[in-house]
């Protein structure tokens, strides 16, 4: 696909939202990693393709560049091979593409003070959350040592259970 | 006839008007025929939507190019199944269809409304009636579908192609019958907070809707995610794009109510929370309503060029939000608390599910939110995608779905976890053989996979395990155990097909995750590729006319490994003549519940084409689980006590025992 159909492709997202589409969309024949992409090294092209998977294509709408067919995308694969095949680590490929593009490109935010309510959200919220039901269910359980049955009541109560 | 709709349009949002107000007022002042105004109205208004919806789609089916909106979206030569689902395949048309499901639901309240009492069947309209007048006056002023165009074109735009499938043709409707249904909750919600009084009985009366809405909101989800898999062409199937979290999200709080409204309606606890639930799902639709519309989610910029849509949504958003949720603080305290119970006990398992889901909404709630707000708040560009999603979602869903199959089995107000346990061994020991089998006989698999396996296979023989258990079978007689089972209420079965269907979509997920296979390869014509121990022959390429597309059609054979043929599988590349716009149909062969999945690439110049070929272990699983969750729902929903005008049962009387009546 041709950068100039992708950016069609890009205008007309707009209306795909306007019908409800699960999806931001890039619809056109969407062909990511070519074979002349891939590399010899079996070890090296799947630790290129997890790499891949975590990072941005930044002229689409929310997809990794290893999902996506844009000449960028495409470039930015190849330097994530180039590094590999140097011999960066997985670390050293991030941080050198974030260096160049910026945290934008980065799938998974990282974990710093900015970002801080993001990642703790889901913890604080559990840990709140369990706290208060744990906290009412122990309250709940001490004001529920109610006067107990007196004799009477219990007889009484044992008439109408044998009822049924 | 264009002019007719308009006019009908107009009317409602009239009418909308006289619901909100009369009923309310009548409940207020006790007075019975303001109150009753509601229900004739609701009906009324719901018949106006529909007839200004129909002369849309009128204009549609006949290509009435005059009218802006259809110029804009179809096309004369488009398939007529495609004229009329590109009524609702565009923003105007969406909104359309948007209000007359609200006032379908709201017509279905006045009419089977009939057993409610009448102050809160007032309210309850009401309530509707403000939602409907608020989105009508949003439909006429900033996004009216009847706007005329002069001098008229000869051809239409078209559709965008991507939308000119069955797929997305259903999708939609299915999924405002679940955002829109969900509104049920919310007034009934909201009316119990405005007569301050709520009791099980409230709670029998919302169950259903939210149960219908629950359901078509699953089909939609699982319909536009089975779109998104054969037609982006890459087999990708969930993406934790903002459009899908906003659907996943009222799905995911709609679900906690589910199952807070049965403690609610079973042990008369958890009312208040129930109440929040029932608000905050629907907070979570408009909120879904407004990302989708207001163009946000493309880019703050986008939205700040034409934001008259985005923030008439916006006040509506907060209108109804702030308002419902002020109301909450106001009168949640006159409530009473409900029933008591140990944490270990039914109630207490729903607790746990209510807390792990809500969290998994504000995850994917703070996940989806957190770019705009970062960029708002420190100018910075962020992205929050679906590796993050995976991670946080993911290890939410572990402690949750283990807990799935001890919920049915714990006795209400106190359980013995031990005893559940002993009776869940059987399950137990298989979903550890699945782990087991997974780890050391399937190749390719980790270890974690194999955990995950063994949870979704957890979940499947849980669910079997309570419907085995509340038969009896094993301990009594066959005879009996099929007398019991024809016996059972009919909401057993729907816990257990749910359960069930949430285990299958897991495995789909899992399977597919981790056991598939690729292989990306350049083919001429006669070229064969190998994936999964199958064979796919290249035959060659053609190219086809269609009504309103050209293509590449490349043939493929698929044979097994003894070289038998299996089937023929057609991979396309298409452009759409009216926009030039490319799209791709995927060729897809299902074996058992696994596909292959065949997608054409670019063509190059010495006359091979790119082809990935995918082997989809097991992925059917994912919609077809989904499938029986909604049949689930469905059986659930015909229970007996949740059947309209199902008569209740009479307390025995108990005599007043003397002795008691002289302690007192």
């Amino acid at each position: 696909m041709t950068a100039r159909t992708r950016h069609v492709v890009g205008a007309f997202a707009w209306l795909a939202l306007a019908a409800g589409a699960p999806l931001a969309l890039t619809a056109g024949p969407a062909l990511a990693v070519t074979p002349a992409e891939v590399l010899a090294d079996p070890a090296l092209e799947a630790r290129a393709r997890k790499i891949s998977a975590e990072l941005r294509c930044l002229v689409c709408q929310n997809q990794s560049i290893d999902d996506s067919d844009a000449e960028l995308a495409h470039d930015l694969r190849v330097v994530v091979r180039q590094r590999l095949v140097a011999g960066d680590t997985d670390a050293e490929v991030f941080a050198y593409v974030v260096s160049r593009y910026g945290e934008f490109v980065l799938l998974k935010p990282q974990l710093n003070w900015r970002n801080a309510l993001l990642w703790a959200t889901p913890v604080l919220l559990l840990l709140i959350g369990g706290g208060y039901i744990l906290l009412g269910a122990r309250r709940k359980a001490a004001g529920a040592d109610q006067v107990a049955l007196s004799d009477e009541e219990r007889r009484a109560l044992d008439e109408v259970l044998k009822q049924d | 006839m264009i002019e007719a709709g308009h006019f009908a349009l107009v009317l409602a949002f009239a009418l909308s008007l006289v619901q909100a107000s009369l009923p309310a007022i009548g409940a207020r002042l006790g007075n019975e025929r303001l109150m009753a105004v509601a229900a004739p109205v609701a009906l009324t208004g719901f018949a106006m939507t529909a007839i200004a919806f129909a002369a849309l789609a009128a204009a549609y089916v006949q290509s009435d190019f005059s009218v802006l909106n259809v110029w804009e979206n179809s096309h004369s030569m488009k398939p007529m199944l495609y004229k009329i689902t590109g009524t609702w395949g565009n923003h105007e048309g969406s909104m359309l269809l948007w209000v007359l499901i609200l006032t379908f639901f709201g017509a279905l309240v006045g009419l089977f409304g009939a057993n409610l009492p009448p102050a809160l069947k007032a309210n309850v309209l009401a309530v509707q009636g403000l939602i409907g007048a608020a989105f009508f006056l949003f439909v006429l002023t900033t996004s009216n579908p009847f706007t005329r165009l002069f001098p008229v074109p000869m051809e239409g735009r078209d559709l965008n192609p991507v939308l000119q499938d069955i797929g997305l043709a259903i999708h939609p409707p299915l999924l405002y019958l679940g955002y829109v249904g969900f509104s049920v909750s919310f007034s009934f919600a909201v009316a119990a907070l405005i007569d301050g009084r709520i009791d099980a009985a409230w709670a029998r009366w919302v169950r259903p809707w939210t149960l219908a809405a629950w359901m078509f909101l699953t089909g939609g989800i699982a319909m536009g995610s089975y779109w998104a898999y054969y037609e982006l062409g890459w087999g990708g199937f969930w993406f934790w794009d903002p459009v899908e979290n906003a659907s996943f999200m009222p799905w995911l709080a709609g679900t906690a109510l589910l199952h807070s409204a049965i403690v609610m309606e079973k042990r008369s606890a958890l009312k208040i929370w129930t109440i929040l639930l029932a608000i905050l799902t629907f907070s979570l639709s408009l909120l879904g309503t407004f990302l989708v519309r207001s163009g946000v989610l493309t880019s703050v910029h986008a939205f700040a060029t034409d934001p008259s849509r985005g923030v008439f949504i916006l006040a509506i958003l907060t209108l109804f939000v702030g308002g419902s949720l002020a109301l909450f603080a106001f009168r949640a305290q006159s409530l009473t608390a409900g029933g008591l119970f140990h944490p270990v006990s039914r109630e207490g398992a729903l607790v746990l599910n209510n807390l792990f889901l809500t969290t998994a909404a504000a995850t994917v709630f703070i996940g989806t939110l957190y770019p705009l707000f970062i960029e708002a708040v420190a100018g910075d560009k962020i992205s929050v995608g679906a590796p993050f999603f995976d991670l946080t979602f993911g290890a939410l869903m572990v402690p949750l779905l283990f807990a799935v199959p001890f919920g049915p089995l714990l006795a209400w107000k106190r359980g013995d976890l031990y005893a559940v346990s002993q009776r869940l061994f059987l399950a137990a020991g298989a979903a550890l053989v699945v782990a087991l089998v997974a780890a050391f006989f399937v190749d390719g698999v980790s270890a974690f996979a194999a955990l995950w396996l063994g949870l979704a296979a957890w979940l499947i023989f849980g669910a079997l395990t309570d419907l085995a258990l509340k038969t009896g079978i094993g301990s009594v007689s066959p005879g009996v155990a099929v007398r019991r089972f024809a016996g059972l209420p009919k909401s057993v079965f729907g816990t257990t097909l749910a359960h069930m269907g949430l285990g299958l979509t897991t495995l789909g997920i899992v399977a597919v995750t981790a056991l598939q296979a690729e292989n990306i390869v350049a083919m001429r014509p006669g070229d064969e590729a190998g994936i999964a121990g199958y064979a796919l022959r290249f035959e060659g390429i053609e190219p086809v006319q269609g009504p309103n597309f050209t293509e590449d059609r490349g043939r493929f054979t698929l044979s097994n490994s003894g070289g038998a043929r299996l089937a023929d599988i057609v991979s396309a590349k298409r452009i759409y003549t009216a926009r030039q716009m490319p799209t791709t149909e995927a060729g897809i062969k299902t074996l058992g519940f696994s596909q292959i999945y065949v997608s054409l690439g670019d063509q190059s110049d010495d006359g091979s084409i790119v082809v990935r070929i995918w082997w989809k272990p097991l992925v059917t699983l994912i919609w077809l689980g989904a499938l029986v969750m909604m049949a689930g729902g469905g059986v659930s929903l015909m229970d007996r006590r949740l059947r309209i005008g199902a008569p209740t049962r009479q307390r025995r009387p108990v005599a007043a025992h003397p002795a008691r009546t002289a302690a007192e």
